[in-house]
């Protein structure tokens, strides 16, 4: 495949940005997207260029740090994967891809398509945890039996990589997928209802802190998300802190 | 040469724990607010020791590569972690855990930290659900077990195929709690770049902050590396692109031993390679043995049709199959641990029977599983006459709900459907057993120093369970390092903050600038990952899956040339003072370049094979690993003398006085 890639190029979080044009020849369906962008950077390195720079790591969609803004979808035009996991198969010979950072107010760049996502950890540190010591003096794990459902609806929302997609996708720039996520996956469990008023009020007043945006039910976060965190977890949230709020 | 001491404490096996946990010296709670620890490596071990350490009151400072300490590469574990809990009451228990650990590392790793890994595991656990770690669990609300390779109970707990990133949230929650209490300083995209030693005590180090490049100096009472293993070396492995042994082989240089570093583990069940182009290679849990089954052709004849497309897996009669595993192991059969299973994959496809382009590939095939799993849901839902359709739908839903994701990630990657045709597997470079020596208190042999997780060479002898890292990441992190630390710590409480203005630091970060501007200075002609590839094709055809004299030697020579060539024309673009992911891969593959010789010279002095490590020259008719108890039965550690090749041996004997050693049989 020949493609044309339009990729943002921004030396560091003070100067300005733009898209420059590169094209790429020799591209296999069976390459992931960011092996089409190794063998870009390579290309680049042996004509004395500077390389493009993105977050990515265990390439197989679980660690949640490569990001990019493709054709203006987060992680591209496949659903469910993150994009070390997008395939070249999905494009055709002759497209043109931009490739641009995530977007948003609580995400500055800090080099070409890398963005800071320092915030998620922030809105974690408010809260996403139980505070249990950590020295093994505790009961025996099956003292207390967890609903299966709930454990499984636990589970669902804990499997975020906090990638940030949802908030790139949306609209707002808001955060209420990833932020409900982690309430939820507490919410639900019993070992997570004694703190779970702290928790929510703490968590949210973060969120807000950070910058992100309100949220406004469109749902596309839902839809961009490569793990499928559902809509419900926001309502879930939404109830909890209705709950904490009202109990002031 | 000389023989190292592992402190091992004395009395019965099963108390020695206890004993050394009543003997050694405790630091009051006062003094462990003066006392500063740095973590390197924010995994399931450094990340469980960094919360564990601040919760007892140390001053802690945790140092990853990542933009987040939540992506360390233990996130990326996907079956499960052991605990000898018994839930299932299938005879289970410390000592069974301790035995099967033994065993599986083929009589290779240290009688008392097995054991005492056996004893806190059911402990994790507990700790772990407390965290609210949301494992799967059965209909009446308590834990699931499944079962893993080379052991015959269920004590694998799991999370679907995420357990290691519910395990490392699980770490990373307990870490934020601390964070926000003012307990951990946590340095994100900094990279460990040197170890500084004060009066021969760990007492620092020098780091880079990868967004703004600058060098700083960071000092502490302490210094744990948790900086995972160092399977990279190979370029292609199921590692994370960053994953790297750079803090390990500082340590190594500046007095710390390396141990076993040629065990490494090759796992069984890995997509096949499938270009030039390919970065990394993406594992298949091992967990997917419980129900899929090995086979390759019986005929070569389907095998050559299968690989040039006229033929396909599903129009093979069973009786024209071969499941190798089965036929071979018949008492372990698909689960029979991972040197073993690689091993005979290697074996099949090297006689011919690979059925992928290149040869390289076996199946492993769930439709016994879909039918066996759909007759039962139909027999539970009440239908005593299904059809194959309903069947193999009732059986699918079971397979997705026990493995969905992994089926998932399985169809993006190769672009079919598993649940159709039988998954293309190839063994890969997984895990690596050896690394930096410790003794029974996790120590290096530099005071002050301590490793843990992946980084160290303890608990998995020649080969490593399944199951067990997550493990031995968490024993190590949250019930043993915080507390035998303490030990050395209580004779620092009067030595007040340590200066980062000490001549040491400056020399030292001297040595890491200088390093740095002759990369970036170096105007070569080839990148970083050209270097990086030649080395990985030479320790995978030489120093890979099998292994012989004149290949490894010949491994030696070739590595120190490509290292020799690599200081000559690697171009490292851009500058240091800025974000540049190439300086970052220099510095790594500079050092991979080094350990990779260090690694093809272990291999050549044990004159045995055992578990990972396989000698063609030693081995039974069968084609079986041969061990030689009598000459090999200690840990090489490694001393750095300049040259990989000047290293110095050190031994530690392994005496094994609860466990009767044996020839490891899975038959």
């Amino acid at each position: 495949m020949k493609l044309t890639l339009k990729i943002w190029r921004q030396k560091n979080a003070q100067e300005k940005g733009s898209l420059q044009t590169y094209p790429i020849d020799g591209v296999e369906g069976d390459m992931s997207f960011l092996e089409m962008l190794d063998v870009l950077n390579d290309e680049l390195i042996e004509k004395g260029e500077e390389p493009v720079v993105f977050d990515h790591d265990c390439r197989e969609g679980i660690c949640g740090a490569c990001s990019l803004q493709i054709n203006g979808e987060p992680h591209g035009p496949d659903r469910l994967v993150t994009t070390c996991q997008l395939h070249m198969r999905k494009f055709s010979d002759g497209d043109t891809i931009v490739i641009e950072p995530f977007r948003a107010k609580a995400f500055p760049v800090v080099k070409d398509l890398v963005v800071d996502r320092s915030a998620f950890d922030r809105i974690q540190q408010a809260g996403g945890y139980i505070s249990v010591n950590t020295s093994g003096n505790t009961i025996d794990a099956n003292a207390i039996p967890v609903n299966k459902d709930d454990a499984d609806a636990s589970f669902e929302a804990a499997t975020c990589i906090g990638c940030g997609a949802c908030v790139a996708a949306c609209k707002n720039a808001s955060a209420m997928l990833f932020t409900s996520a982690k309430v939820s996956q507490f919410a639900l469990l019993p070992q997570g209802r004694v703190e779970a008023t702290h928790r929510v009020m703490n968590m949210v007043e973060q969120m807000d802190k950070e910058g992100f945006g309100n949220c406004t039910n469109t749902g596309a976060c839902e839809i961009e998300c490569p793990k499928g965190i559902s809509l419900e977890n926001i309502a879930r949230m939404n109830r909890e802190y209705l709950k904490a709020s009202s109990r002031g | 040469m000389s023989i190292l001491d592992s402190k091992t404490p004395d009395g019965p096996l099963t108390g020695k724990w206890t004993k050394h946990k009543n003997d050694i010296n405790l630091v009051n709670p006062a003094n462990k607010r003066n006392i500063d620890v740095i973590v390197v490596g924010t995994g399931l071990a450094g990340g469980s020791a960094a919360a564990t350490l601040a919760e007892l009151g140390y001053n802690v400072k945790t140092f990853c590569y990542q933009d987040s300490p939540r992506r360390a590469h233990s996130i990326a574990a996907q079956g499960g972690i052991n605990a000898a809990k018994n839930y299932q009451g299938d005879g289970d228990s410390n000592y069974r855990l301790f035995y099967d650990t033994i065993k599986g590392g083929d009589y290779r790793s240290r009688e008392s930290n097995v054991y005492r890994l056996a004893e806190v595991s059911a402990n994790i656990i507990d700790q772990c659900v407390a965290q609210g770690v949301p494992f799967a669990r059965e209909y009446g609300g308590l834990l699931d077990n499944r079962s893993f390779g080379g052991v015959l109970v269920s004590r694998t707990f799991y999370a679907k195929g995420q357990t290691g990133q519910q395990l490392l949230l699980g770490a990373y929650a307990a870490m934020n709690r601390q964070i926000n209490r003012g307990k951990i300083k946590s340095f994100n995209r900094h990279e460990m770049l040197d170890l500084v030693i004060v009066g021969g005590k760990a007492r620092g180090i020098i780091a880079r902050n990868l967004v703004t490049g600058e060098i700083e100096r960071h000092a502490a009472h302490a210094v744990v590396i948790a900086s995972g293993g160092y399977g990279n070396v190979f370029f292609l492995s199921t590692n994370a692109m960053g994953s790297n042994v750079t803090a390990s082989w500082k340590i190594h240089k500046r007095g710390a031993h390396f141990a076993n570093p040629c065990y490494t583990q090759i796992h069984p069940t890995c997509i096949p390679v499938s270009g030039e182009h390919q970065s990394k290679l993406t594992l298949m849990s091992e967990s997917l043995r419980n129900d899929g089954r090995i086979w390759v052709p019986k005929n070569i004849e389907d095998a050559k049709a299968i690989r040039s497309g006229t033929l396909k897996p599903t129009d093979i009669s069973e009786e024209n199959r071969d499941y190798y595993l089965e036929r071979r192991y018949p008492s372990f059969g698909n689960l029979v641990p991972r040197d073993v299973a690689s091993r005979a994959a290697k074996e099949r496809c090297d006689a011919g029977y690979g059925v992928n382009k290149t040869g390289e590939a076996v199946y492993l095939d769930f439709a016994s599983a879909i039918t066996r799993y759909g007759k039962e849901q139909a027999g539970i839902h009440g239908n005593h006459d299904p059809s194959d359709a309903e069947i193999k739908k009732l059986g699918e839903e079971v397979i997705e709900n026990k493995y969905g994701n992994l089926f998932q990630m399985y169809e993006k990657i190769v672009d079919e459907n598993p649940y159709k045709t039988p998954m293309m597997i190839y063994p890969a470079v997984h895990y690596t057993m050896g690394g930096i020596w410790v003794d029974y208190n996790l120590q290096t042999t530099i005071p002050g120093c301590y490793a843990a997780g992946e980084a160290n060479f303890s608990d998995h002898g020649a080969n490593r369970l399944g199951a067990s890292a997550l493990m031995q990441g968490l024993a190590d992190g949250y019930f043993v390092l915080p507390y035998t630390i303490g030990d050395y710590l209580a004779s620092d409480i009067r030595t007040g903050a340590i200066s980062t203005e000490l001549p040491e630091f400056d020399e030292v970060e001297n040595n890491v600038k200088a390093r740095l501007e002759k990369l970036i200075n170096n105007s070569g002609s080839k990148s970083v990952d050209h270097f990086h590839k030649r080395l990985g094709k030479i320790m995978w055809n030489k120093v890979g899956m099998s292994r012989n004299v004149k290949g490894l030697e010949e491994a030696i020579s070739e590595i120190k040339a490509l290292r020799e060539e690599f200081w000559k024309d690697v171009r490292v673009p851009g500058s240091t003072n800025e974000m540049n992911p190439e300086l970052e891969k220099a510095g790594r593959v500079a050092d991979f370049l080094e350990l990779g010789e260090l690694f093809a010279k272990d291999a050549l002095h044990r004159n045995e094979s055992c578990g990972g490590h396989f000698r063609e020259d030693y081995q039974t008719e069968e084609g079986e690993a041969l061990r030689d108890d009598e000459n090999f039965m200690y840990v090489a550690a490694w001393e750095y003398k300049g040259e990989p090749s000047d290293a110095v041996l050190h031994k530690e004997a392994l005496e094994y006085n609860d466990i009767e050693v044996k020839t490891r049989s899975y038959k």
